[in-house]
């Protein structure tokens, strides 16, 4: 008995091979007949997924562990992509929506339009590259610890409470390829409790779009020694020019403490 | 100016003529309230009556009393309000707490009273007849399909319609408490204790130390605002998985595990730097909805190879109208947490003044469900000061299907409800980091006596099942009719579904 879910069929998803290459076409599949396609996939050892007309199918790569698995996107991925994700790469041709990289191990997010709002929540190692803008309170509460240290860059521009509770990790913003021009590169709120980790935003911030908890400079040499290997990698996966990004000074923003609310309190 | 005029709590009295001078007091004593120069000589202030050193004392010759110190009568500015004002005004800080609320609120479940059978219908003896106590944790089915198993009976066809539940011997669970809060030794203890009682521990939002692993068919992992610890293997461990999103200690409000707290095994194990604050903050910034909660609830099953996934929040005001959004967005159980829940650390203003009590919650939520036809669609777990196998019984009765313990279990450990799980120096080695305080758990030890705790209670419910005359605790599940009420006003009654005592 085939039921329709929001739209969406509960059938397993039209799968052929290209080569090494397993394909599905997503074009109407509810997400869990197409994640089960997908892990099925994986484990009868598929490297190479591609999947097709995707059309806003939630937790694509979510949980899945294998290092050298590589998930190629044509369309629109849903919610929650490459959440809780340890070690894939998946790349997608278009737009993603909200929650890329939740709770995120390691592995690698390359979008290639723009993506929607909590991006990297949670994340704790990994890289996601988006092209694009990005939405509301992007790279919230990252974390780092030991080698493990989650890296987002953004091409675009992003919304209010970018690196909100921020506690490690690299949050990077360009302003560059933006469909908002006249707005300002983020909104309000950006770091606000932030307590580790670092964001670069190319060109200037506003003091009012910063959190109380941060300090604010021109990133020096030594700042952009660390952000350039990141930047080349960055532009190297999505096939944008790296001079024409490092044409703008950076700004450094990082927390005053790490122990925000150190002194908050009386014990009784 | 005096530096405090907040005069001691307590008074240490030590009868020296008994006195060994042996020095016991001062080495177990996690506040430093002893200084030793010949003999011991306590420092009044410090002293939280933990009496860790009364019971270690060789001599018994220890003895705490309250502090006598007469304060002018004022029922209005109790001694309490005007101490925690000169706290303040000393250090502008907000007073921050811990275990579960003081307060002199109605304690409900002292107002309950439980049915026996008399003559008409006769009751059960457990010693002699079979009571069940075994418990299904998770989501039932609507309806099953079933087919013919070819011997002339019937099984369940497959994809029949049952999700996958946690098969419990006895309906209690350990509440979460997480690694950093409490000690390792505290953690394994519980999930040693969990595995012999067939039941489950919960690790709280602090990750899962691997020396836990053999344990994890035993443990609930929790995933909560600050994602610590969160990984796919975590999710991949655990039994099932549980979405914190409150607390009945402190509704509303995140968490800091502060800086001290985080050690180098703290650390890893939350996958966090040593020493920085780890804030778990209010909210989840994923979950603005019914609808969002929804997304998470199946990316953990997504992640987790569709595992249970239960809800915790805190029992509030409108809690029957949330509980039904969580059924709805697809949780296998709801985790309710009355105001009177415990904490390891929390602002005495929310934890006094904000949430409502359990055994309301419990009455609301089962209403409520069975109300839209989706009780079926998830367990009830019941927590927020299960005292005793009677509460257990009542929670039961009022329409949980599982409860948790946490105080009670932290109690079967040595704990003595001193309420400074806060200041990291706990001198019963529970939730403190000290080495030189977490070895006085022996987790072998602690197993034991939880596990006797959780033995006695399961003993005792089966008595008060063998006396209601049912012979399984299904037959008790939200059978208000065998609870009545003492000293209870009518719209009390009313909400909780049970009627007064004579009626």
């Amino acid at each position: 008995m085939q039921q329709v879910i929001e739209g969406y069929r509960q059938v397993a998803p039209a799968m052929r091979a290209e080569g090494d290459t397993v394909v599905l076409d997503a074009n109407g599949v509810y997400y869990q007949q197409l994640n089960e396609a997908i892990r099925s996939a994986v484990s009868a050892g598929a490297r190479n997924i591609r999947i097709e007309n995707a059309n806003g199918q939630r937790y694509i790569g979510a949980g899945l562990r294998a290092r050298d698995l590589r998930i190629e996107v044509h369309g629109t991925a849903g919610n929650d992509l490459a959440s809780f994700m340890d070690g894939p790469t998946v790349e997608v041709f278009g737009n993603a929506q909200d929650g890329v990289g939740n709770t995120m191990a390691s592995g690698k997010v390359v979008v290639h339009g723009d993506a929607g709002d909590v991006l990297g929540y949670g994340m704790r190692g990994g890289r996601v590259y988006v092209r694009g803008d990005v939405g509301y309170r992007v790279g919230i509460h990252m974390k780092a610890y030991e080698s493990l240290v989650p890296v987002v860059v953004c091409g675009g521009k992003a919304r209010d409470f970018f690196g909100e509770y921020m506690a490690g990790g690299v949050l990077v913003l360009l302003g560059m390829n933006t469909q908002f021009p006249g707005d300002p590169i983020a909104g309000s709120f950006l770091g606000t409790g932030m307590h580790g980790g670092v964001i670069y935003v190319r060109g200037d911030v506003e003091p009012w779009q910063c959190g109380k908890e941060v300090g604010v400079a021109e990133a020096s040499d030594a700042d952009m020694a660390e952000l350039r290997p990141i930047l080349e990698d960055y532009c190297a996966a999505l096939g944008l020019d790296l001079d024409e990004v490092l044409a703008q000074p950076f700004t450094r923003i990082v927390p005053v403490s790490h122990r925000p609310y150190g002194k908050l309190y009386a014990y009784l | 100016m005096p530096a405090t005029f907040i005069q001691p709590e307590f008074r240490v009295k030590i009868d020296y003529d008994k006195c060994h001078k042996c020095g016991r007091c001062v080495q177990q004593c996690g506040w430093g309230v002893y200084d030793f120069n010949e003999r011991p000589i306590p420092h009044d202030e410090k002293c939280r009556a933990c009496h860790r050193c009364v019971t270690f004392c060789p001599a018994r010759c220890i003895t705490i009393e309250r502090n006598p110190l007469a304060y002018r009568d004022n029922e209005n500015w109790s001694a309490p309000l005007r101490k925690a004002v000169w706290k303040q005004a000393e250090t502008g800080g907000v007073l921050l707490t811990s275990m579960g609320n003081p307060q002199p609120y109605p304690r409900i479940f002292d107002h309950l009273l439980l049915d026996a059978c008399q003559v008409t219908n006769p009751s059960i003896d457990p010693l002699r007849e079979p009571m069940e106590l075994r418990t299904y944790l998770g989501r039932k089915p609507d309806a099953v399909t079933v087919e013919p198993d070819g011997q002339g009976g019937f099984r369940l066809a497959e994809g029949g319609g049952v999700s996958r539940n946690i098969e419990l011997a006895t309906p209690i669970i350990f509440s979460p408490m997480s690694y950093g809060s409490v000690s390792l030794n505290v953690h394994k203890s519980l999930a040693m204790a969990a595995e012999r009682c067939g039941i489950l521990m919960n690790t709280g939002e602090g990750g899962l130390h691997e020396d836990l692993y053999p344990y994890q068919d035993h443990v609930i992992v929790q995933v909560a605002s600050g994602r610590f610890g969160v990984g796919p293997e975590y999710l991949q461990r655990g039994a099932a998985i549980e979405i914190k999103i409150g607390q009945g200690a402190k509704p509303g409000i995140g968490g800091h595990l502060p800086g001290e707290k985080i050690n180098k095994e703290v650390s890893s194990t939350r996958m966090i730097p040593q020493g920085t604050d780890a804030i778990s903050p209010a909210p989840h910034h994923d979950i603005y909805s019914i609808e969002d909660l929804r997304q998470l609830i199946y990316a953990l099953k997504e992640a987790s190879g569709y595992k249970p996934v239960g809800v915790k929040i805190a029992a509030v005001h409108n809690v029957g109208a949330i509980a039904s959004g969580i059924v709805r967005a697809g949780a296998d159980y709801v985790y309710l947490d009355g105001f009177r829940g415990g904490t390891g650390a929390a602002p005495a203003v929310i934890r006094d003044h904000v949430g409502i009590p359990i055994e309301i919650a419990i009455a609301v939520v089962d209403q409520r469900l069975r109300d839209e036809g989706i009780r079926n669609q998830a367990s009830i777990v019941a927590a927020g000061s299960i005292r005793s196998s009677a509460d257990v019984a009542k929670a039961i009765a009022l329409g949980a299907d599982v409860v948790a313990i946490g105080t009670a279990a932290l109690v079967a450990l040595g704990c003595h409800v001193c309420q400074s799980c806060h200041t990291g120096s706990c001198s019963w080695g529970i939730t403190t980091q000290k080495p030189e305080l977490t070895r006085r758990i022996d987790p072998e030890w602690g197993a034991e006596r939880v596990s006797n705790l959780v033995h006695a209670w399961s003993h005792e419910l089966q008595e008060i099942l063998g006396a209601l005359g049912v012979n399984a605790i299904e037959s008790l599940r939200g059978s208000r009719e065998r609870l009545r009420s003492i000293g209870l006003d009518e719209q009390t009654n009313r909400i909780l579904g049970v009627k007064p005592a004579g009626m």
